[in-house]
């Protein structure tokens, strides 16, 4: 089965966040060679023959504009080679303020990259700096400038909320100053405190605080306000477009769709097979010269484990999971599974059934992992899938 | 080998948890061949999977070995295993009555410790002979000057009577030996007198029935005898008798001084009850050997499944376990708040706590367990004595004359440095001060009356840490007295909670309700309300702390497509959703119910 999306992750960055657990390494010249080498191996061993053609490509990292512009050319013409980019929709990639300039900008727009999610986090130096990126407030502007003097318009400005001693009218003001851009695209995510991260050290130690819940409510209540006022409708708990400009390539995991995942520590799912590859760079890049297959390990998606993903994706999504498409996909409604359990979900006010459509309510959003997590099937409720 | 009745020598080891009992114990094995190395695990008689993992020895072993002694004469030894807990001191008492010595192990840089001594009283009490034996002089801080000078001092020992040894090293190992052959008498008693064989402990086998271990004192016994037991007059026919080698091993008769085993299709273990006495139905003997006594629980909890469908299967688990432990006791019990479950007893705290342990591990029974107690004698003003085990059947204050609740006398020994210490817990303890003696320079013997519910709560682990580890503990029961107790209630969003509500003395009531109220904010997680949590005497609430209500819990991040990763916590939240207990409108966690039990200082 051919996928209709494709990841590839970049794991180089000039400077680490205290937050980030994704897979990134510090930049060199050289290791960033031997990856895009090895992404080369990687890629050709997975599309052999034709040019395929697919709906998306997202480059994400780590920074993928971290690249010099002589290895951004090399994965521009690597992904030329393998994929139909003229009949791609949405070609996005992702970068931080400051580290662009007109020539990658003109490279990138050459190759048909028609998106950039800039990564801003929060209009305040100091806060910046607590999350240790290197750029600062007037960066954004700039490189905001220098993206539409290229001609890219689809942009996406990404912002981190909840963030140690920020507090609401911090938040309101950062909002402000976002959406003055006035953007097709925002994302705004509450920073989740992760494993093996600075700031999980920082939290264990008891030196970080972060906003307690009530505050961090009122931030998202106000991002909600702040976007639909500005015309930016919520289409998934944590982002926001104008309308046509919702993240095609996000859509294709909520949707609950396949994807090549390329690159160190990327996911791939294929043909029901969820793939993670391997993070290390020395391992990832020695099998993926050896054998095409840098992959860890793979996980056949049994019928039980696509449903409860569809469901607890396609919840994710403002406008929820179409009954219909459901059936069609499933050979039977999600009633029939989860009757018992959009009942009592419903009793508590946190999802709504239209009769065409299941979605979270207001309240609801709140407490995602609360209703997602009724979704995950018992043995006793498995005839059905069988 | 012939036997002959004057080459018999059956002991004991006893000793302090960790001086090495197991160790030594398996060097003896060794030298007397009864196990070739292939078959040696480390530590053969600690056998259960839980008594290795804790380091004690839980259920009693009997092994049959040979020796060869410098002179080139043979001997038949029975090394008969002891428990190492407080708990089990019966049982310690019933093996060592099996035995005419007992090699007593100290360790050479802790000497002698509460245990030890409870144990040397016990085989004085059963006229043992004592092979003193100073363990791990190898130890860089060992102190053999000290300790033997304790000995001395504290039981009597002479200096030059004691075997220095490091068993690991194998050092004193064949010198303890030669003293078992030379020093420990061997079994009096006729093959000729009606049979009486002491049970020393019983195990339940679900193919065989019980299985006694026994010591035969007098007499003989052969397969196919009937047998009586003394304690009940039930009888018998024997079909299988046999002895360890280490391993069973069938034989066909065991006579005076033999230590082994029978069986003899008894369906319920509480027949073969350890410390009766077997002997013939035809020609039995005029009066059982002494020292029997039917032991009753001292610790009481209740016990919950978590999922209530469980609860056949905890019944079951109970019925399982109760087939080898004769001690153990339960009955069906009700919770507003958890549903069914057991009310069950126990000997003491560990025992309570490895038959949950094994619950859960052997099981795998999900289980909520209550706070410990203790029987109280409760006087009503209509003047009937009843007794309650479980806080929540006590009557209403105003129909309470008095509350009479267990004391201990509790052996402390602890390095004189931490003897403020341990006044300071006593105190808190309520308990009341009886003597305190200098076992040496720096040693120190304290007892004190302590109630057993104070023991039972959280005593232990505060006299370990408060005394860096130093301090040891034994105790026996006292007898009851008249205290000033209260039922203290614990609510939950305004509903009485009764598997939380305990027993406590009027005087500590505010201090340890305002604690619990704290520490169950803590446990409980936030639910999608704010919940209350009270303590109450009556209808009086004396501490108060708040849960806040849950504003929010949904993972903002996409974690690109890594989608397992998203669903790896989901499941991990479901999972422990599903060890949390539903009680009234809040779900609560299986710790919560514990809460109670501890008092960390902090």
């Amino acid at each position: 089965m051919k996928a209709q999306s494709v990841y590839i992750h970049i794991p180089f960055c000039q400077q680490i966040c205290h937050y980030c657990d994704f897979t990134k390494f510090f930049y060199d010249e050289q290791s960033a060679d031997e990856y895009i080498e090895a992404l080369k191996h990687e890629v050709n061993t997975a599309i052999d023959g034709e040019k395929n053609s697919v709906e998306t490509i997202f480059i994400g990292g780590g920074t993928p504009t971290a690249l010099t512009f002589q290895q951004l050319k090399s994965l521009m013409q690597l992904i030329d080679t393998k994929f139909d980019i003229a009949g791609t929709v949405e070609f996005s990639i992702e970068a931080n303020p400051g580290d662009f300039d007109g020539e990658k900008a003109k490279l990138l727009n050459s190759y048909g990259v028609n998106r950039v999610s800039l990564g801003v986090q929060v209009f305040d130096n100091a806060m910046l700096e607590q999350l240790g990126r290197i750029h600062e407030v007037k960066d954004v502007y700039h490189t905001v400038e220098l993206l539409k003097k290229n001609h890219f318009y689809n942009i996406s400005l990404d912002l981190i909320y909840a963030l140690p001693n920020q507090t609401l009218d911090h938040f309101r003001q950062t909002l402000n100053e976002a959406v003055a851009f006035d953007l097709p695209h925002y994302s705004a995510y509450a920073l989740q405190i992760e494993p093996k991260t600075i700031f999980y050290q920082r939290y264990k130690k008891g030196t970080l605080h972060r906003p307690p819940e009530e505050e961090e409510v009122s931030m998202y209540e106000l991002l909600k306000d702040t976007m639909r006022k500005n015309g930016l409708n919520h289409y998934e708990i944590s982002n926001f477009a104008k309308h046509g400009f919702e993240s095609r390539h996000n859509l294709t995991y909520w949707n609950n769709q396949h994807y090549y995942g390329f690159g160190a520590g990327a996911h791939g799912y294929l043909s029901g097979v969820r793939m993670g590859n391997i993070r290390p760079l020395p391992q990832y890049v020695q099998q993926a010269k050896e054998t095409g297959k840098p992959v860890l390990h793979t996980e056949e998606i049994s019928k039980r484990e696509m449903i409860e993903e569809e469901m607890f994706l396609g919840l994710r999504k403002m406008e929820g999971i179409n009954k219909e498409q459901f059936k069609a996909k499933y050979g039977f409604p999600y009633d029939d599974l989860y009757g018992d359990v959009i009942n009592a979900l419903t009793q508590k006010g946190w999802i709504e059934d239209s009769g065409k459509q299941l979605r979270l309510t207001d309240e609801g959003m709140l407490f995602g992992n609360e209703v997602f997590a009724q979704f995950l099937l018992e043995e006793h409720d498995l005839n059905l899938v069988r | 080998m012939i036997r002959n009745q004057a080459n018999v020598r059956n002991f004991s080891i006893i000793a302090h948890i960790d001086h090495g009992k197991s160790t030594l114990a398996d060097r003896i094995l060794e030298k007397t061949q009864a196990l070739s190395q292939r078959e040696m695990k480390e530590q053969f008689l600690d056998g259960m999977e839980l008594e290795r993992e804790r380091g004690i020895t839980i259920k009693l072993n009997a092994v049959r070995l040979s020796y060869t002694d410098k002179h080139n004469d043979d001997y038949l030894f029975h090394l008969i295993d002891t428990p190492g807990h407080v708990d089990f001191t019966y049982e310690v008492s019933r093996s060592l009555a099996a035995c005419e010595g007992a090699i007593l192990i100290v360790d050479a840089a802790q000497g002698i410790e509460a245990q030890t001594l409870a144990n040397v009283y016990l085989a004085l009490d059963n006229d043992l002979e004592l092979i003193p034996v100073i363990n791990k002089i190898d130890l860089p801080n060992a102190d053999t000057d000290r300790v033997a000078r304790e000995l001395e001092d504290v039981i009597g020992i002479d200096r030059d009577d004691v075997i220095l040894a490091s068993a690991k090293d194998d050092i004193g190992v064949d010198e303890t030996l030669e003293r078992i052959v030379s020093d420990i008498p061997s079994p009096a008693g006729s093959s000729e007198n009606p049979l009486q064989a002491l049970i020393f402990d019983s195990l339940y086998d679900p193919y065989r029935g019980a299985i006694a271990y026994i010591c035969v004192r007098e007499g003989s016994v052969k397969l196919g005898d009937k047998i009586r037991l003394m304690a009940n007059g039930k009888e018998f026919e024997i079909n299988e008798i046999g002895v360890f080698a280490p391993n069973p091993e069938k034989r066909d008769e065991l006579t005076v001084g033999d230590v082994g085993y029978l069986t003899a299709s008894i369906k319920n273990v509480g027949d073969t009850r350890v410390g009766d006495t077997i002997t013939h139905a035809k020609n039995p003997a005029e009066n059982p050997l002494p020292g029997y006594k039917q032991l009753n629980p001292m610790v009481f909890c209740g016990l919950f499944p978590v999922n209530s469908g469980q609860y056949n299967d905890l019944r079951e688990a109970l019925e399982r376990l109760e087939l080898n432990d004769s001690s153990l006791q339960y009955e069906a019990e009700s919770s507003q708040a958890l549903g069914f479950g057991f009310r069950c007893g126990f000997l003491g705290l560990l025992h309570m706590e490895i038959i949950q342990e094994r619950l859960e591990r052997e099981f795998n029974i999900s289980l909520i367990t209550t706070a410990p107690s203790v029987i109280y004698e409760v006087e009503k003003t209509d003047d009937e004595t009843i007794e309650v085990e479980n806080p929540s059947a006590m009557p209403d204050a105003q129909l309470i004359k008095d509350v009479r609740e267990p004391f201990v006398k509790a052996t402390i020994m602890v390095p004189n440095d931490y003897v403020g210490s341990v006044m300071e817990i006593a105190q808190k303890k309520r308990g009341e001060f009886i003597t305190m003696e200098y076992l040496d320079e720096v040693r120190v013997n304290i007892t004190y009356y302590i109630p057993l519910s104070e023991i039972v709560f959280d005593f232990f682990n505060q006299l370990k840490s408060r005394t860096k580890g130093y301090a040891s503990f034994d105790y026996d029961i006292s007898g009851y007295r008249s205290s000033n107790l209260v039922k203290m209630d614990i609510l939950l969003n305004g509903e009485t909670i009764d598997a939380l509500s305990f027993i406590v003395h009027r005087d500590f009531a505010y201090e340890r309700g305002k604690h619990i109220v704290d520490k169950l904010k803590d446990l409980i997680p936030r639910q999608q309300f704010e919940v209350p949590v009270q303590a109450a005497i009556g209808n009086k609430v004396i501490a108060r702390s708040t849960i806040k209500a849950m504003k929010k819990n949904v993972l903002s991040k996409c974690y690109g497509g890594d989608i397992s990763r998203k669903r790896k916590l989901l499941e991990k939240q479901k999972e422990g959703k599903k060890r949390m207990k539903m009680v009234g409108s809040v779900e609560v966690p299986q710790e919560a119910f514990m809460a109670i039990l501890e008092m960390d200082d902090d």
